[in-house]
């Protein structure tokens, strides 16, 4: 259970790039999150409305783009999805696959912001 | 009002990503091999480590460890008895190790220069999920697995599995006794991760210590060449 400390940094993060837009709010934050990431959606959902209390995020929407884990196989050199989290091996040739190439990401992808009228301070 | 996208495209722990990073270099100049050490409480990395430990210096090797734990300084006395320098951590509620702690706990280190060691050690919070996503700057991350825990458990935590580079299997001396299926284990393991290396072990009778002390003197050399 380390999605509070996730969700935190993400606050800290969001929160330093508003310093462009001084009265912005924050209406949806995009994460992408791989399925080697090792984190729960629900968990970051749950953390995500605690850790936005009182902040510019406040009431804003957390949407969590996952990603599947592709390889790439070494045997007959193309790349694909692996079926599932049981068996790193290649989907085309079924073999032995242990070159990730995508899965791990733990990124914030973008922000969107409400940014304040123009002449108005925050 | 108007509504904007701001693309950040930035990791979300990039903070520990570069602490990280600066170890690894770190790490790296100073000629010292630094593994992380992850398992569910109870699988035995202390043991293992004691044993590790101990025969390292047996064979001349200069070793060191840090042991994370959310409280008391019990692991780090047990592994004090080996007479290689150790230190604790404690994360007070921390589910797992980052790599700030692992810079704060290498400061004011009494008697300890990298310079002058072989490996490091880092004994992770007894914890099979959360520590799979912090860099702690290691060169070799290793999974470890007691022959009582089910050899279905790679399938189970197939994330932390499938970040390492080695998996021990521990308690190999009661293998028998708990009906332990060692096919099955290491076809569960490489399912998770083809090439990785496996070590069957026991701390207590020592038995695949060589082995696994081999790999480590062959990593060693293998970073120096």
């Amino acid at each position: 259970m380390h999605e509070l400390s996730i969700v935190s940094s993400v606050v800290d993060t969001v929160i330093t790039s508003l310093e462009k837009y001084p009265g912005a709010r924050v209406t949806e934050v995009r994460l992408n999150v791989g399925a080697l990431a090792a984190v729960i959606e629900d968990s970051l959902q749950f953390c995500y409305g605690i850790a936005t209390d009182g902040t510019p995020l406040e009431g804003s929407r957390l949407v969590v783009n996952l990603i599947p884990v592709t390889v790439h196989c070494a045997a007959c050199g193309r790349d694909g999805a692996i079926e599932s989290l049981q068996s790193f091996r290649c989907p085309h040739c079924g073999e032995p696959a242990a070159d990730i190439r995508h899965g791990r990401e733990l990124d914030i992808d973008a922000i969107e912001i409400e940014e304040a009228e123009e002449g108005v301070k925050p | 009002m108007t509504t904007r996208i701001v693309e950040l495209r930035q990791g979300i722990l990039k903070k520990n990503d570069e602490l990280a990073r600066g170890l690894r270099t770190r790490f790296e100049t100073a000629g010292v091999l630094v593994l992380n050490l992850v398992s569910s409480p109870g699988t035995g990395k202390t043991a293992f480590l004691e044993r590790t430990l101990r025969e390292l210096r047996a064979r001349g090797s200069r070793a060191a460890a840090l042991v994370g734990d959310l409280e008391t300084d019990n692991d780090a006395r047990r592994l004090a008895a080996s007479g290689a320098p150790v230190r604790q951590i404690n994360t007070h509620g921390i589910c797992h190790l980052e790599a700030e702690m692992i810079g704060k706990h290498l400061e004011g280190w009494a008697g300890v220069d990298l310079k002058n060691l072989d490996y490091l050690f880092i004994e992770n919070v007894g914890n099979l999920v959360c520590p799979s996503s912090y860099d702690l700057g290691e060169r070799i991350r290793v999974a470890l697995l007691s022959v009582t825990e089910g050899e279905d458990k790679p399938l189970k935590y197939p994330t932390l599995f499938n970040s390492a580079d080695a998996a021990i299997i521990t308690k190999m001396d009661i293998a028998e006794a708990v009906g332990f299926d060692r096919a099955a284990a290491l076809r569960n393991i490489r399912a998770i991760r083809p090439d990785i290396r496996i070590f069957e072990t026991s701390a207590k009778t020592g038995a695949g210590t060589d082995l696994w002390l081999d790999y480590l003197a062959a990593e060693k050399a293998h970073r120096e060449a």
